[in-house]
């Protein structure tokens, strides 16, 4: 886009931010340098410390909370070593419940970004509209309306009720079905949005070519379009499984005490009541890791499919 | 999208026709329908039942603004009073501050010639969205405690400006992509300085998407729980912490009234984003 009035190479032609680089990128350096790259450097650091009973660190350094996440020494740690399943198995339950609400998610997401972004232009952009409002909408307010809806003595028992179609109300809040359906209703604008945009870039002459060679409905749809669209869709099941796997606010909610995920085991280091400040550091770094592996390999699939794209 | 239009138009109609039924499959509209009913359902339940006269909140007894009455005048008032005030402040100037740092990256970033290291600063750019928030708070808060630096409004706000970065950086970054250097080269080929073709150019053409970052950053801070909640002093509360921390002792009616204020906030301003960055379009 850029320069498109002069041919490439062209060294007289001089950008108005020539030399200032630096000063213009400096403040973005210093902010996410100072007050994120170094913060993460130190809880990794942190991750290594003792813990102070008194909710603090005393500076020696320890693998005692991975110890502590990793292995199973008995109540007074003289038992065999063994492998501590309780840490592992909440992560486990994290992982499955962000890929259920990442495959939900997909089943419903899909067919819908494909149907706004097939509908004429005018409503194209109503339905845009639509999808964007609940993405920017605080997220603690959409899950206390989740919450206020499936509660026992919330409207849809209630409702139930008063048409008769049940005796007594289902239990839906503090479940894991609650867990999963407040990440699916969290994150699903996450998913519908990036796929919608690369479906409003595909080009639909290679349906048609399809179609004109007597290629069915659906084989068109899952080898020609979806193939084509498929970095949309692998950033939309990123966008929706991070934070999912991650997720709070869902968890805490609408899962009550016993459906702990990842988030609630790191906010009960903090604030609640272990305060084991060195063990939540560790549960973040090993968080963190995991999901820096998944963006490698999504940067992998990026490159590569770019690479056949030329 | 735009160079297979005219082609469209000037096919004939049955062509046409059987154009939109090659792309029709059963069953999108019915899940779109469900999607959008899914999205919208439960706000709009709490919208209308915080507009409920009576005392249970689930009954439906009339209607009444009694609710409201109550978040502006009721005994929660005051608590929820201060809590907005230091929403507003941190918002609008972590929305300020996060606006002009991704204005000046985004200049550097799109105007710029390649240097070494581009890749890597668009990443540290968009480092915030890719670290889990609960990672990024707890990092944050260690952070805090470990240089001994005061927990309250102050860490709050440089928290926020950190993930709004990103959020404001995206549009004011689109805008200025689309944005062609012949009209720079022009202001400079007439001789006038950097400074002044940035300021009399290059800025009255970047304004839509610099004010559709700032608002989008405005939404994000004022949004954020789980940072907030972890960097925030015994205390200090903002909207969100306070919301939370009253549902935790059960949804009163009164929370659903704030809920629906906050979702109409939230709406309007995506709104105005949405028609700045159209109008931006379309000149």
């Amino acid at each position: 886009m850029a320069g498109m009035a002069s041919p490439k190479g062209n060294k007289a032609e001089a950008s108005i931010v020539d030399g200032r680089l630096g000063i213009l990128l400096l403040p973005s350096w210093v902010v996410i340098g100072i007050l994120l790259v170094i913060p993460v450097l130190i809880m990794f650091v942190y991750s290594f410390l003792t813990q102070d009973f008194r909710g603090g660190v005393i500076w020696t350094f320890t693998l005692e909370a991975y110890d502590q996440f990793f292995i199973d020494r008995g109540l007074f740690g003289d038992e065999p070593a063994q492998l501590e399943w309780t840490y592992i198995l909440i992560f486990w339950r994290s992982f499955l419940q962000a890929f259920f609400a990442m495959i939900f998610c997909l089943l419903i997401g899909f067919p819908t970004a494909y149907f706004m972004a097939t509908s004429p232009p005018k409503s194209r952009s109503f339905l845009l509209f639509l999808v964007t409002i609940p993405y920017w909408v605080n997220l603690l307010i959409r899950t206390v309306s989740m919450k206020f809806l499936i509660r026992d003595t919330g409207p849809i028992n209630e409702w139930l009720m008063a048409f008769g179609m049940i005796d007594e109300p289902i239990r839906m809040i503090n479940t894991a079905f609650a867990v999963q359906l407040g990440l699916f209703y969290s994150y699903l604008p996450f998913m519908v949005l990036p796929i919608y945009a690369s479906i409003e870039r595909y080009n639909f002459v290679l349906s048609e070519a399809a179609a004109d060679l007597y290629t069915g409905r659906w084989t068109t749809l899952f080898k020609v379009l979806i193939p084509t669209v498929k970095p949309g869709i692998i950033a939309g099941c990123i966008l929706v499984f991070i934070p999912s796997l991650g997720a709070f606010l869902a968890p805490d909610l609408l899962g009550g005490a016993k459906n702990f995920m990842i988030g609630s085991l790191v906010e009960e280091q903090f604030k609640g009541q272990a305060g084991d400040w060195p063990f939540g550091a560790a549960v973040s770094m090993i968080l963190l890791t995991i999901i820096m592996i998944v963006l490698l390999f999504y940067a992998r699939s990026q490159t590569n499919s770019a690479g056949r794209g030329h | 999208m735009p160079a297979a239009k005219p082609i469209q138009r000037g096919v004939v109609t049955d062509m046409a026709v059987a154009n939109k039924k090659m792309k029709w499959y059963p069953g999108f509209r019915e899940i779109t329908l469900a999607c959008f009913f899914i999205l919208y359902a439960p706000l709009i339940i709490v919208m209308i039942y915080s507009f409920n006269a009576s005392q249970s909140i689930t009954i439906w007894g009339g209607f009444s603004l009694q609710w409201y009455e109550e978040v502006f005048f009721g005994i929660e008032a005051e608590k929820f009073k201060k809590a907005t005030i230091n929403s507003l402040i941190i918002a609008i100037m972590a929305a300020v501050v996060s606006t002009v740092i991704a204005t000046a990256a985004a200049l550097a970033m799109v105007r710029g010639k390649a240097f070494k290291g581009k890749s890597l600063t668009f990443g540290l750019i968009n480092l915030p969205l890719m670290v889990p928030e609960i990672v990024t708070a707890v990092a944050t808060l260690i952070f805090f405690s470990v240089i001994g630096f005061d927990r309250g409004v102050l860490s709050i706000l440089l928290a926020h400006i950190v993930f709004c970065i990103p959020f404001a950086y995206l549009p004011i970054s689109a805008r200025l992509q689309g944005i062609s250097s012949i009209y720079e080269q022009a202001g400079r080929d007439l001789y006038a300085t950097p400074g002044q073709t940035f300021l009399l150019i290059l800025f009255p053409l970047m304004v839509p998407g610099i004010l559709s970052g700032f608002l989008l950053a405005f939404i994000i801070s004022l949004d954020d729980f789980i940072i907030t909640n972890f960097v925030k002093g015994a205390g200090v509360e903002t909207l969100p912490t306070a919301i939370f921390g009253a549902v935790k002792q059960g949804i009163k009616p009164n929370i659903m009234a704030i809920s629906t204020l906050m979702l109409t906030v939230s709406i309007v301003l995506v709104s105005i984003s949405y028609l700045i960055s159209r109008i931006g379009r379309q000149n």
